[in-house]
């Protein structure tokens, strides 16, 4: 993985002291609070309902043993002993105080991270598939991009204050594990009829009040080409770009209204003058960033399939948790493992200090130190051999980390919604924990599939339920939480928008509501095969809405 | 016209220094639990508190000042509001599930 070098160190460094500075000022009531915010959510310190929340990067979601360990040290020493990982494969504390904001940054200095630019209208961090360098489907490891992309856009003076934030998912296959669709730019890395690497770019999509899908504007664009086409997009949007409207205010917004043809003409005009500057990546400057990320040398394992196969018959559990959250590696002896943070019945995307640790610990025994973050708030151990997964599974077992449910309806994206977070106006985490808990039964789960239930507790859609299979929006009608449910979205390669059933729900009929849809699902299905997502897109909303509604409903 | 009726306020906010909610107390205190806030029945004392209110905030004691309403109960005040309730009960989850909690140190 990528290795700060001595320009990086001194640049965080700087930035952990000028914070540390205005802390101490704001502390002394030398700067006011309205001097001071910007400041701190440059740093990425925001307040929430009970205390002050830090939002820590995860470039790509990549990250190593040492980082994790530190994570974990983090959250024991400085918050209450635990964290949250998000769909935007970041991690956020929820109890650090002000006072030990600048101690905390330095220390996720020393193993290299940092909190710049989680927060305000610049270039947020950017995501990839959480299976980048391991999946047997990808062209080429799409971090090395990510990672220019991280470095150039890292306090460019241009970028800094879009017109809103700004959000940037790299894939590098045909089936889309970054949601590269409800981003503002989306990239595809793919080859050539020559093998040459470039990318399908995408723009536009987004989730929030108005969600939107991606317009492929570039099928595909040379990879030495990727920062002076980038920054032709970000030109045209910042000049155009709506800062009356906070609202309207992202790239998608004024796609939708300028049209895609115009947009794409003016950022065609402005490429025009970057395309042969000096933003144009040379090879070796490519090569060089490709080289941190260069393929593991992963030794044969073949003892591993037999000792597998054997393992799975005297095991069930074991055999459940292999078919659900181990992946095919690249490598035929190897797996991708999901560790899942999605346990029945608790909160999704939390980790405790000690299951940081123990996942650091398993990554270095097993994993080939490496770990990764999931925008479906999931840790992902991406290079375990075949031969290593049976221990691994006994150690994950332990510490309450093998629950055998990727992917499945239990394996709920949920935001941190009004039990933490300001801007709420309903809760999400225990509409979670009452769903998963509901469909704990791991047969019940296994008769169900494939199926994605997202929420989130206002309209800004942190949870992602715009993509959500079933997706469920908290409302606050006449003071109390309501639950818009919608149906049919997916942030995959073919992705939708939901659609809003019908009339809302009141908390303790979401979960029934919840069960309506699914036996719906399995008494119209053609077979087992036939998932939730292909079911309703075969037979529409209509049956959907009969059952939840009776027959005479009409949807709102 | 129509007033509605009055209802009693207490004044909230949270803690400069490391964020915690926090309540006016009858004392101009600031509070760690709303049972101890000041409640204000009348409109003098709302006016009041919100003095006190934008004094703490120009001291830089507290940020986020919000004057929020409650309904006086045998157990303490309850704001109406789900989101104050949740402030002043913390979240409704069980979110600690690994008993390392840090009670913070920073006042
Ligand atoms: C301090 C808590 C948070 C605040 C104040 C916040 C704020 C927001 C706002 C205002 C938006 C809407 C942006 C727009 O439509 O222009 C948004 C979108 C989003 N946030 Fe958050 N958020 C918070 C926590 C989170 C968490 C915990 C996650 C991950 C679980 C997250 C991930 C996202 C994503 C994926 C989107 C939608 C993508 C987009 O269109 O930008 N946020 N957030
Ligand atoms: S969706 Fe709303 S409630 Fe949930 S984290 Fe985002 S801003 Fe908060």
């Amino acid at each position: 993985m990528y290795r700060y070098d001595e320009f990086d160190h001194g640049f965080v460094a700087q930035r952990v002291s000028q914070f540390r500075d205005q802390v101490a000022r704001r502390l002394t009531g030398e700067i006011s609070e309205d001097a001071f915010k910007p400041l701190r959510l440059m740093n990425g310190v925001y307040l929430q309902l009970h205390a002050y929340m830090l939002r820590v990067a995860i470039p790509y979601g990549t990250l190593n043993s040492r980082q994790m360990r530190k994570l974990a040290h983090i959250a024991r020493t400085y918050d209450r002993g635990y964290g949250h990982f998000t769909t935007r494969q970041n991690i956020q504390y929820n109890w650090p105080a002000l006072s030990d904001m600048p101690a905390i940054l330095e220390e996720l200095a020393e193993v290299e991270m940092h909190a710049i630019q989680t927060s305000g209208n610049c270039i947020r961090n950017v995501t990839a598939d959480h299976f980048a360098g391991a999946a047997a489907d990808e062209v080429a490891d799409p971090r090395p991009y990510a990672e220019i992309l991280r470095q150039w856009s890292s306090v460019h003076p241009e970028f800094s204050f879009l017109p809103r934030k700004f959000k940037i998912a790299v894939t590098a296959s045909e089936r889309d594990r970054a949601a590269i669709q409800v981003h503002d730019i989306g990239l595809q890395l793919k080859k050539d009829g020559e093998g040459g690497l470039g990318f399908a770019v995408w723009i536009a999509g987004g989730q929030g009040r108005t969600p939107i899908l991606a317009k492929k504007i570039k099928d595909f664009l040379p990879e030495e080409d990727l920062l002076s086409y980038t920054t032709a997009i970000m030109r045209v949007y910042n000049l155009h770009g709506r800062r009356d409207n906070k609202y309207k205010a992202r790239i998608k917004i004024l796609v939708h209204e300028t049209g895609v043809e115009q947009l794409t003409s003016e950022i065609d005009a402005e490429w025009a003058h970057l395309k042969d500057g000096e933003l144009k990546l040379p090879a070796a400057d490519i090569a060089a960033i490709n080289a941190y990320f260069a393929p593991r040398e992963l030794d044969a394992r073949a003892e591993g399939w037999k000792e597998l196969a054997a393992w799975k018959k005297s095991d069930p559990g074991f055999a459940t948790w292999v078919g659900r959250n181990v992946a095919p590696h690249r490598h035929p002896d190897y797996g991708m493992v999901t560790i899942s943070l999605k346990p029945i019945g608790g909160i999704p995307g939390d980790a405790s200090a000690d299951q940081m640790d123990a996942v650091a610990k398993l990554a270095l025994e097993f994993g080939h130190d490496e770990i990764r973050v999931t925008h479906e708030q999931n840790l992902v151990l991406p290079h375990v051999a075949l031969a290593d997964l049976e221990p691994l599974y006994r150690a994950l077992l332990a510490e309450g980390l093998a629950t055998a449910n990727a992917g499945l309806i239990t394996d709920i994206i949920a935001c941190p919604g009004l039990d933490y977070c300001a801007l709420a106006n309903a809760r999400s985490i225990p509409v979670a924990q009452e769903i998963s808990n509901r469909f704990g039964d791991p047969a019940r789960q296994a008769e169900i599939g494939d199926l994605k239930i997202k929420i989130s507790g206002c309209i800004n859609a942190c949870g992602h339920h715009h993509v959500g299979h079933i997706g469920i929006l908290g409302v606050e009608k006449k003071g109390a939480e309501l639950y818009q449910i919608s149906l049919g979205g997916s942030g995959d390669e073919n992705a939708s928008i939901g659609q809003i059933t019908g009339p809302g729900f009141e908390p303790d009929q979401v979960t029934d509501a919840i069960e309506t849809i699914v036996e719906t699902y399995l008494s119209q299905r053609t077979d087992a095969d036939e998932t939730f997502i292909a079911c309703y897109r075969r037979i529409g909303a209509d049956p959907f809405k009969a059952a939840l509604y009776g027959s005479e409903s009409q949807a709102a | 016209m129509k007033t509605a009726p009055f209802k009693t306020k207490v004044l909230t906010a949270n803690r400069l220094s490391d964020g915690i909610s926090v309540w006016l107390g009858a004392h101009g205190e600031w509070v760690v639990s709303i049972k101890d806030a000041f409640l204000a029945r009348h409109e003098d004392a709302v006016t009041a508190i919100e003095t006190a209110g934008k004094q703490a905030l120009a001291d830089n004691r507290v940020v986020d000042v919000n004057v929020i309403d409650v309904e006086e109960t045998s157990a303490g005040p309850r704001p109406f509001r789900l989101r104050e309730r949740i402030r002043a009960e913390g979240p409704s989850i069980d979110y600690a599930p690994v008993a390392t909690a840090r009670v913070s140190q920073a006042a």
